[in-house]
């Protein structure tokens, strides 16, 4: 592999663990504050990946797509938090993953009545329409390159949020304990909720932003949520550093894992993973848990 | 000796009493047609399809085949190889059904054959285009009216190296259907003295493919073959193009790259050539009939999946009215569905001694939005059935 | 653990079920059958989930082991008898245990849940892709240890008996009852001198070699395998029939099952959307129904 070559594919595998970032984000943050695995998060990518095509035919780009589209899944979240898992917080892991499981069902069928069962493809916004060359060859789509820095754009404004506001105060604090936060006086029960609104925009944003790149389709939210689950657990529950560091690990190694071992590429990740597992259980940047 | 002898027996009359319920004619009673086909999931669109085609082409012969009524009985097949044995199981010894047809998948393709072939029931494989279906596994009791994979690649060899492309690349989903279609392209390929530069096997159903694109780049091919359908043949095109490789590097795929996904692809897959035995825009009466009726009931365009399920019911019609309607007299049944000859919208189609269709297979382009058809690839495409001792 | 009605309802259930080939009816025996090896996979993640406090994703990579070793050991070696290839698969699948238990085990509670996941779409991945194992087409079973369809069914039922009883006296043995005070609180086993992790990682092994078992059972009845057993909705499907049937009894997860499939065969007969229904139903058992069936039919008895 030459130099060039090399310097591109991390380029491309920079680009695959953003997006991927921006999915596992929201399933680390529910996870971390409010103790809930949500299989249903994938759900809400492909919801919002579908509800960006549906709107964009309709308002005419993207750019309405995204602008209206979050705010409906941000109410989505909430209603969801409200009426099936603020009923899961004293309840064990089992029933979290049969409950988001069930709504796995429910989110499919609500996308087969809603919006078929076809593939549809998303065009980029007309601004972004152009290729940047790379190397005598290839070319990169401007849409792709600016997805990866808004990704970026969203990873650094989590981090000022939660290291630099109030909100992201009681965040950590709910984090590393959640009974302390109620001796302060904090209205548990809404910050969960909007905590969970987050998390489900941050997975439909995902969606939205990867549909032009990726096309929508049935099914598309179950192989991300696996995904997301390796970056979750190699970067280490609950921490947005390690969402970040796990990301970019998966992206990288998936990608030049098919370049250098195509036979065996899909299992790359996995042996990652239990590689980070042998010498830290706890994830990268986890704090060590019992046993 | 006498125990080997005796052993066989045994076999034979559990064949027998196995088949004896089949065994039950009903002139008059309903023909029940059972259809395992995925209602949900990633191949949804295309059991729909399949399914809606069927029903149209059943109407237009007023809802009755061979004087007999249809009884349709739908299973949702989830394209769940490991729900299929059970689902087959359902329609062929608890529902009865007369005639079983479907699936897309062909890991269900394969369970269904495992229990039909010894259940004997008429069965038409209305998509997966499996090789073994109509090869090592196949039975006189089954029929396919769509493809098998070799049909639709092969043919792409050629045509490539007509075009002065003599060192190609080749990609692919790396499943049953992706390697075999790319097996069949490797021998046409070779055995016209093309080389391959490079297999690349992508995951099913993994759709990232900025990595290999980079590579492709790299290596400078003549031109790509590639093997993918669905959402992973709109990403892949658009992808292509993105990568800026579309105009430098001629890609070619088997038909399923361009088919259903045009509208997803847009103008990232003009230009692209692909061999398939359809095309929408083919020019004949027989097509512009279906298409029309099919848009009318469905307000859907047809495509070449619900060509499959429309030719199902028309070579069951033909042959059914052979034999008055007669499921029980299955060896007459088959006998006429082996004669049948269709006017099918993709042209001229019989059943091979394999009971896989003959047909010609085009050589199509992408040109606004559509696909035009460039030629005939081959004419009357035989698959080669290999391991079928069928009419031999 | 089962009251006394109980006990005469399941042996008249475990009766009734002996009987049906009598019926001659084919599609019964082949749907119950399906059912029962459902009951004998749910009641050996019961184990888990219900009595050592475990939610394990990866349960169908086990089935999936024990299926596909059947049909390896039959297509390549032309090995069918029962007496040579059940104890081979049940073991094999209990050695894919052992390694994806120590890996696993060594991360707790919910990452557990999520690494046992991970392992098992590797599985499925290696299986589907690689192509010596028969592919995404999946394998036939050329030998089927028991072909014919009355001996395939009684072996199952004489299994999911045997298996029911064997859980049972496991579960009342002393080693049952340290899985059960892990569960309770594993600090607390451990500073009184229990190596908890080393019997987790037992129970996760026998579970294994049963989930085996269910798995040849299943090749043996089809005679057809395919990457699919090993996917995450296998893992989840099971899952869900020990929540329906109500973890922790070892007779509900086999009742769950048995449920299920009729639902499942009923529901989709009714409507296409049925998958909605089956998410419904499992939303409703989690928010009412904790419990599950068997602790319905408990609370009506008491």
């Amino acid at each position: 592999m030459t130099l060039s070559l090399f310097a591109l594919q991390l380029l491309n595998g920079i680009e695959v663990g953003l997006l991927l970032f921006l999915v596992a984000s929201g399933l680390t943050l529910v996870f971390g504050v409010l103790g809930v695995l949500n299989f249903a998060h994938g759900s809400f990518y492909m919801l919002g990946a579908y509800l960006a095509w549906w709107l964009a035919e309709r308002t005419g780009g993207l750019i309405w797509a995204v602008l209206l589209g979050v705010p409906v899944m941000l109410a989505l979240g909430w209603a969801v938090e409200r009426f099936a898992i603020s009923r899961l917080y004293r309840r064990d892991h089992l029933s979290q993953v049969l409950l988001t499981y069930g709504l796995v069902l429910l989110f499919n069928e609500l996308q087969r009545t809603l919006f078929g069962n076809d593939v549809h493809g998303v065009p980029a916004p007309r601004a972004l329409d152009w290729t940047v060359s790379l190397g005598e060859m290839q070319t990169w789509g401007a849409y792709r390159i600016f997805t990866s820095i808004a990704c970026l754009c969203i990873a650094i404004g989590m981090r000022q949020i939660i290291l630099g506001t109030r909100f992201g105060m009681r965040v950590r604090a709910g984090a590393s304990n959640g009974e302390m936060l109620e001796a302060l006086g904090v209205d548990v029960r809404r910050l969960f909720s909007v905590l969970f609104s987050i998390g489900t925009a941050l997975a439909a944003l995902a969606g939205m932003l990867a549909a032009p790149l990726t096309t929508v389709f049935p099914g598309m939210g179950e192989s991300v949520l696996v995904v997301s689950f390796v970056v979750v657990v190699i970067g280490g529950i609950g921490s947005i550093k390690g969402a970040f560091a796990g990301a970019m690990l998966v992206g990288i190694a998936d990608t030049f894992g098919k370049v250098l071992l195509p036979s065996i590429s899909s299992a790359i990740v996995y042996a990652v993973m239990a590689a980070v597992l042998i010498f830290r259980p706890q994830g990268l940047f986890g704090e060590a848990q019992a046993r | 000796m006498s125990a080997s002898l005796s052993r066989r027996s045994l076999l034979a009359l559990a064949a027998g009493s196995l088949a004896a319920p089949r065994a039950r004619a009903a002139a008059g009673a309903k023909l029940k047609i059972g259809l395992l086909l995925p209602f949900s999931g990633t191949y949804a669109a295309l059991g729909v399809n399949i399914a809606d085609a069927m029903k149209l082409a059943a109407r237009e012969h007023g809802g009755k085949l061979g004087g007999r009524e249809i009884e349709w009985v739908q299973v949702d097949d989830e394209s769940d190889p490991a729900k299929a044995p059970g689902n087959v199981n359902r329609l062929v010894v608890g529902e009865k059904v007369d005639i079983l047809t479907g699936p897309v998948h062909s890991g269900v393709a394969m369970a269904m054959m495992q229990i039909v072939r010894q259940e004997k029931t008429l069965t038409i494989v209305t998509n997966a285009g499996a090789q073994a279906v109509t090869g090592t596994l196949c039975a006189p009791n089954v029929f396919r009216t769509s493809f098998s994979n070799w049909q639709v690649s092969y043919p792409c060899a050629e045509v490539m190296l007509k075009a002065g492309h003599k060192k190609a690349i080749l990609m692919f989903w790396n499943y049953s259907f992706g390697q075999e279609s790319m097996a069949a392209f490797k021998e046409g390929y070779s055995k016209g003295g093309g080389s391959i530069v490079k297999e690349i096997a992508v995951p099913f159903p993994n759709t990232e493919f900025q990595a290999n694109l980079s590579e492709i780049a790299s290596l400078k091919p003549d031109a790509v073959f590639v093997f993918f359908a669905g959402a992973g043949a709109a990403k892949f095109v658009k992808d292509y193009a993105d990568a800026g490789l579309k105009g430098k590097i001629p890609l070619y795929g088997s038909g399923f790259l361009t088919e259903g996904v045009l509208g997803a692809a847009g103008p990232a897959a003009e230009g692209i050539k692909t061999t398939l035995h359809y095309a929408e825009t083919l020019d004949n009466p027989a097509n512009k009939k279906f298409r029309e009726a099919f848009k009318k009931a469905t307000a859907r365009d047809a495509d070449v999946y619900a060509v499959a399920g429309w030719d199902t019911i028309q070579a069951l019609a033909q042959a059914l009215d052979k034999v008055k309607g007669d499921t029980g007299a299955q060896k007459e049944l088959i006998a006429a569905l082996e004669s049948v000859r269709l006017d099918s919208p993709r042209g001229a189609f019989r059943f091979s001694k394999a009971h896989n269709p003959v047909q010609d297979i085009y050589l199509r382009q992408v040109k606004g939005g559509q696909q035009v058809v460039l030629g005939v690839a081959q004419k009357g495409a035989e698959d080669p059935a290999a391991g079928c001792n069928l009419g031999k | 653990m089962i009251s006394s009605r109980a006990r005469l309802f399941l042996a008249l259930g475990a009766l009734a079920l002996a009987a049906v080939p009598a019926s001659g009816d084919r599609f019964w025996m082949q749907f119950l059958g399906k059912a029962m090896i459902g009951g004998i996979f749910a009641m050996s993640l019961d184990l888990l989930v219900g009595f050592a406090g475990l939610v394990s994703l990866a349960h169908a990579a086990f089935f999936g082991l024990g299926a596909y070793l059947l049909a390896g050991l039959s297509n390549r070696y032309q090995l069918a008898q029962m007496a040579l290839t059940l104890p081979i698969c049940m073991a094999g699948a209990a050695a894919g245990a052992l390694i994806i238990g120590w890996l696993s085990l060594r991360a707790a509670g919910v990452y557990f849940i999520m690494v046992t996941l991970a392992f098992t779409q590797m599985l499925y991945y290696f299986l589907n892709d690689a192509p010596w194992f028969g592919g995404s087409d999946g394998l036939y079973v050329a030998l089927r240890p028991l072909s014919n369809p009355i001996a395939a069914y009684y072996a199952i039922w004489i299994a999911l008996v045997a298996v029911f009883a064997f859980l049972l006296l496991l579960l009342r043995s002393p080693f049952g009852r340290v899985l059960i005070g892990i569960r309770g609180n594993e600090q607390r086993m451990r500073s009184l001198g229990f190596p908890t992790r080393q019997y987790l990682l037992a129970a996760f092994v026998l579970a294994g070699s049963l989930a085996g078992l269910a798995g040849y059972l299943d090749a043996n009845l089809y005679g057809f395998v395919n990457p699919a057993l090993f996917g995450w909705r296998e893992s989840g499907l099971v899952l869900m029939t020990v929540l329906l049937g109500g973890k922790g009894t070892l007779h509900g997860p086999a009742l769950g099952a048995l449920l299920l499939a009729l639902l499942q065969q009923q529901g989709e007969r009714l409507t296409e959307h049925w998958t909605a229904i089956i998410g419904a139903v499992v939303i409703a058992v989690v928010l009412f129904l904790p419990r599950g069936v068997a602790g319905l039919l408990e609370a009506r008895r008491a």
